[in-house]
């Protein structure tokens, strides 16, 4: 029932926001912090009340909700977290209480439509991390897309318009493409085993062949590359990130991109798990060159937050190296990946909101000396491009050693290729910080410091990036048995013997079973 | 007592912490009481582990400490622990004691410096790194500790980061540090897959059971590392970050980029020496790369007028001779240069800072001169200091951790005729630009006059540092002179030892007196050329001029990688900056915004037009029908 509470406050919430803007322009942004501060909280509490070391094992689900929704064509309202999902739903709420707290002064006009979108998304995505059946799946897929199209389109940059539209378009005609493939397997499912059904753990088994798997896999990895993204699909990004408002960049890079990793991890491979072993090559060369590419563009650009935004393009390429290298430690890697990046991308994203609030300019060529007029927020900056080239002790470099690591063992020509990306990371990074913060003062040489709200958002983030870097065990623990169930299906290939030992990994799918025909 | 062993890092680091986080409540006398006291304390305990270690060592000589579970995942498992033993025993010793005289010294020295407190800070964050780095049980950790000495020297590079010079230098030095580190992280990735760990006690044990000697694997995998060593230690050809280096203040330079952080690389191939051992090439490849490096920048700091430059090149140089013992095998010796070696350069720059804060900033040896009396103290200290660069006989240490070496490059069992002449040769240009740099800072007319006296604090650690850049190499005196083994001994230990060839002719004293007329000779030539008889040395300036800008330049290293890398990068980025992927999806967009007008065209609301419409479809759809 839990997973259904922190779905119907983000969605509750947003309403209440949109409505209570009629009566206090403040109060809005106060109802965004609480939804997401009450979903932090519950979220955590239910964490700390599962049994020790439960979120670690494989092929359990940690809480389930299931009821039928359309139960003429097999749609059911299905609902399921494991510790992975724990771990994204985790980033989910802490980031989206930052983006409540850093849109807090910066907007200004329809402030309740603002903050029904934001919470909207959050709904959207949290959704997408909890949903066990593809029809919900894609619905959820959808509710993330629409309020994001607004919240660039009507508090965005200067080219907003643009922006919007372009994401909208990428994104829509991916997630079409899904959804075509996700009809194809539930009608050869149906016409293999007579039952009609969206439902994740049914579908895990299908028997297809090649070919459909492949055709199928390409579908879903369509809609997941271009929110991951990897290059080529990546052109909506730079746009959409420079234009968005903070908290919309920050749900961008933070949350949205994630989306696209955990549909691979949770949806692309098991379901496909031949298809996607043949398809890895390609996939890890994809990888490689996002890295590299993508740390190239960010090192040429003048706009701030473009160049933060490819950052990301590199940062992902780990994430799609990692994810098909098909072994635990890579798996680990990517999993730490999507959390750090979530905290460290979205700190620059911010750090350069606050940049854009006191000096009006996102064009690094006007800025310069910033450390002299701001130096506790120049210390901040200078942690997280740090963060950013992958700096031993904080949690990016966990995620990218580990992902490297994996990579090798499956591919050392690409992890070889993409570990070059750690001395284009640290070209663009340090470029950005001599451009942004060394140099001669400016002109204004003092600028107001960063308020005590700011601090608080800053601080949460210092301090998860170090933890992420120094004691990533807890994390480490959860993901770990979501990873050997992902992973299960590819490696039953190699015999039956070891099928019998993993049975235990089918285990919940019984489970689930028995559960859907009690409430049919 | 051993178990205080976590402090020795974590102090620098609370020290770190607390600077950076709460240093702004700080008065300035309490930021160095904490900068500098954080280090004093550090160095302290790291004495009294050693004299426990000395007196009572622990079982195998290696006491381990873990502190918590840092990653695991999979197969992949690595707590943060810490590894002490002999070898580095000696490291922390280095790194704290002489990190603390240079925090001493900077109290004074960096006194009206604007940012005081960012200074310690950064300071003691980098101490803290090395001493992670020596410490680490783990390749992994000491990855860690090698990737934040490097963050530290970056800093501290970019220290004064209103002038974007210092930027360009500092960047220049992560960067190129980088390209090895992350060699060497691929030989992580390499080592890993094959041994299932990257625990250094387990690779040292596994590594001559699993791989065979000269093997594909351990030939590659001692080559990764090498990487990372190379650009850490500023050889070739990953030096030229080094005399960039000295844009940081001056007892950064001392610190960092010669006492301590710059052997990093002679460190790590020590402690994995088990890798190396197994790949003979890549050992011949070290001594040659030693041997070379030594040359080159031997030759650079000939010509260099800049005081910091001389010592930078003259620093590349020594460690191209702990390269050379290295690749010998001869490790101890290695690490015994590095000894010395950490004193009299760290002393050499605290001297030169010296020097430099009384002229008023000023570099330029050519514009100095006369000092001799002027700073006594600075004078003496520093000629001592030079002395040992020199390998001055018999005296001084660094002429015990040099003939060392040059003994084992003829006698040792890798030996060979040409690695001693060149390491002896070498030994003719120390001398000779060591002389060069003492006698223009010191000697002739003052052509400026210093306008402040070096006080207490500056003076203390220049007067212990002359007294252990002579007195250290006593502890380790060769076969012939007493035979004191006292280092070898200790780090035999860790390290094994060099086996000598057979049937030598001549013997070690031979050797030895060459080496020393050598070292006699380059002395008098800087003497002849320098103070004797200067229109020499302008004379041959003038005849060699283009040899001359060659070495000033450092043999054109920067520029040649200026055209094979940084300049077809920034092309790329320049021309490429609107990214030509997306004109692919843009050039979509745009076709569909010319058709619409094409199409919008045909809803013209005419009947007749849209009845033609109508029959056309028909015809068309039956003529398909009819034909298939």
């Amino acid at each position: 029932m839990i997973l259904v509470w922190f779905l119907a406050i983000l969605i509750g919430g947003g309403l209440l926001a949109w409505v209570a803007s009629r009566w206090n322009r403040e109060l809005p942004r106060w109802i965004a912090l609480a939804a997401s501060s009450a979903n932090l909280i519950l979220l955590l509490a239910f964490a700390a009340s599962a049994p020790a070391g439960e979120a670690g094992k494989p092929g359990l689900w940690l809480a389930e909700f299931n009821t039928p929704w359309i139960p003429s064509f097999g749609v059911h309202f299905h609902l399921a977290i494991d510790g992975l999902s724990l771990l994204l739903l985790g980033l989910t709420f802490f980031v989206g209480a930052l983006a409540a707290l850093v849109s807090w002064t910066q907007i200004r006009e329809q402030v309740g439509f603002y903050y029904f979108n934001l919470l909207w998304i959050l709904a959207g995505i949290t959704g997408v991390f909890m949903a066990l059946d593809l029809f919900l799946f894609y619905f959820f897929w959808e509710v993330m897309l629409v309020p994001m199209y607004f919240l660039i389109g009507i508090w965005g940059h200067e080219n907003r318009v643009y922006a919007a539209f372009k994401f909208f378009l990428f994104t829509q005609a991916s997630g079409l493409l899904m959804f075509l493939a996700i009809l194809a397997l539930y009608f050869i499912h149906g016409q293999n085993t007579g039952s009609y059904t969206f439902d994740y753990s049914e579908l895990l088994g299908t028997e297809l062949s090649g070919t459909a798997a492949t055709w199928l896999m390409l579908g879903f990895l369509a809609a997941f590359l271009v929110k991951l993204p990897a290059v080529p699909f990546h052109s909506w990004l730079p746009d959409a990130h420079t234009q968005a408002p903070t908290a919309g960049s920050v749900v961008l890079a933070g949350l949205l991109l994630k989306t696209g990793a955990y549909g691979i991890l949770r949806f692309a491979i098991p379901l496909f798990p031949e298809a996607a072993r043949q398809f890895a090559p390609v996939a890890m060369a994809l990888g490689a060159i996002s890295i590299i590419y993508g740390a190239k563009l960010a090192f040429a650009q003048n706009n701030l937050k473009r160049l933060v935004a490819y950052t990301s393009v590199s940062h992902m390429g780990f994430v799609l190296l990692g994810a098909f290298a098909f072994n635990v430690i890579a798996y680990q890697g990517v999993v730490m990946q999507l959390l750090a990046h979530g905290i460290s991308t979205s700190a620059l994203f911010i750090i350069t909101g606050y940049i854009q609030e006191r000096l009006h300019t996102r064009d690094i060529s006007q800025m310069g000396g910033l450390w002299k007029a701001m130096p506790g927020m120049g210390a901040v900056a200078l942690l997280f491009a740090m963060a950013s080239l992958g700096l031993p002790g904080l949690g990016n470099f966990v995620a990218e050693f580990l992902a490297l690591l994996g990579a090798w063992q499956a591919a050392p020509l690409w992890a070889a290729v993409a570990a070059l990306g750690l001395i284009f990371s640290s070209a663009y990074a340090l470029w950005m910080v001599q451009r942004a913060l060394h140099g001669p003062p400016p002109e204004k040489a003092t600028l107001p410091r960063l308020n005590v709200r700011e601090w608080l958002v800053m601080g949460s983030m210092v301090g998860l990036i170090f933890w992420l870097g120094l004691y990533p065990g807890p994390i480490l623990n959860s993901a770990d048995g979501p990873i050997r169930t992902i992973l299960a299906p590819a490696s039953t290939e190699t015999g039956p013997p070891e099928m019998d030992e993993e049975q235990g990994l089918l285990l919940p799918e019984h489970e689930n079973t028995t559960k859907t025909t009690k409430l049919d | 007592m051993l178990e205080i062993l976590w402090l020795i890092p974590a102090i620098p680091l609370a020290g770190f912490f607390l600077l950076s986080v709460m240093g702004g409540l700080f008065s300035r006398k309490a930021i160095a009481w904490v900068g500098a006291g954080s280090i004093g304390l550090s160095a302290l305990l790291a004495i009294l582990v050693g004299i426990q270690f000395f007196s009572a060592p622990p079982a195998g000589y290696v006491f381990r400490q873990s502190l918590w579970s840092w990653i695991e995942a999979g197969e992949f498992a690595s707590p943060i622990a810490l590894h002490l033993d002999p070898l580095s025993l000696i490291f922390v010793l280095v790194v704290t004691v002489v990190g603390f005289l240079i925090h001493l010294y900077s109290v004074e020295f960096m006194e009206e410096d604007e940012g005081y407190r960012r200074f310690f800070a950064y300071m003691n964050l980098f101490v803290g790194a090395m001493l992670i780095l020596v410490l680490a049980d783990s390749l992994i950790l000491l990855y860690l500790g090698w990737e934040g000495v490097g963050l530290g020297s970056y800093l501290l590079i970019g220290f004064w980061y209103q002038d974007p010079s210092n930027g360009y230098a500092a960047r220049k030095a992560f960067i190129i540090t980088r390209v090895g580190d992350t060699a060497m992280a691929l030989g992580l990735f390499l080592l890993f897959t094959s041994f299932g760990t990257l625990d250094i006690p387990a690779i040292t044990i596994a590594a001559p059971q699993t791989w065979s000697p000269g093997g594909q694997r351990a030939t590659l995998a001692a080559l990764l590392l090498l990487g990372g060593a190379l650009g850490k230690s500023a050889q070739l050809p990953l030096q030229t970050w080094l005399p960039d280096a000295m844009a940081g203040p001056t007892p950064v330079s001392a610190l960092i980029h010669a006492a301590t952080m710059v052997t990093a690389g002679v460190y790590l191939i020590a402690r994995m020496h088990a890798i190396f051992e197994l790949a003979p090439a890549v050992m011949a490849l070290i001594a040659a790369i030693g041997a070379a490096t030594l040359l080159l920048s031997g030759f650079s700091a000939l010509t260099q007028s800049d005081i910091k430059r001389v010592l930078a090149y003259s620093t590349i140089s020594q460690i191209g001779y702990m390269f050379l013992a290295l690749g010998l095998g001869a490790w101890s010796a290695a690490i015994f240069h590095f000894f010395t070696h950490a004193f009299f350069k760290a002393l050499l720059f605290l001297g030169a800072g010296a020097v430099i804060m009384a002229m008023q900033d000023e570099h330029d040896m050519f514009k100095m001169g006369g000092l001799r009396k002027k700073m006594p103290v600075t004078f003496w200290t520093f000629t001592a200091g030079a002395a040992s660069l020199a390998a001055l006989p018999l005296v001084t240490a660094g002429f015990y951790s040099k003939d060392q070496i040059l003994w084992y490059a003829w006698a040792g069992e890798n030996g060979s005729p040409w690695l001693w002449a060149a390491g002896a040769l070498g030994a003719l240009i120390t001398a000779a630009y060591t002389a060069r740099m003492v006698i223009l800072t010191f000697f002739g007319e003052a052509k400026r006059e210093p306008d402040r006296k070096p006080g207490v604090l500056i003076t203390i650690p220049l007067v212990v540092l002359a007294v252990l850049a002579l007195g250290s190499g006593f502890i380790e005196l060769p076969h012939n002179m007493g035979e004191v083994q006292l280092f070898s001994g200790w780090l035999s230990h860790s390290l094994p030892s060099v086996a000598i060839k057979e049937g030598l002719g001549a013997g070690e004293f031979t050797f030895q007196l060459a080496a020393s007329v050598l070292v006699l000779g380059g002395l008098f030539l800087g003497y002849l050329f320098y103070l004797r008889r200067p229109e020499l040395a302008t004379a041959t300036k003038r005849s060699f001029a283009g040899l001359h800008r060659l070495w000033f330049h450092g043999w054109g290293f920067n520029w040649l990688y200026d055209q094979l890398f940084v300049r077809p990068f920034e092309w790329l980025s320049a021309v490429n900056r609107r990214d030509f992927i997306d004109y692919f999806y843009t050039t979509i967009a745009r076709a569909n915004r010319g058709l619409y007008p094409l199409l919008s065209r045909t809803q013209s609301g005419r009947l007749r037009w849209y009845a033609f419409g109508i029959g056309l479809g028909a015809v068309i759809i039956i003529t398909i029908i009819a034909l298939s």
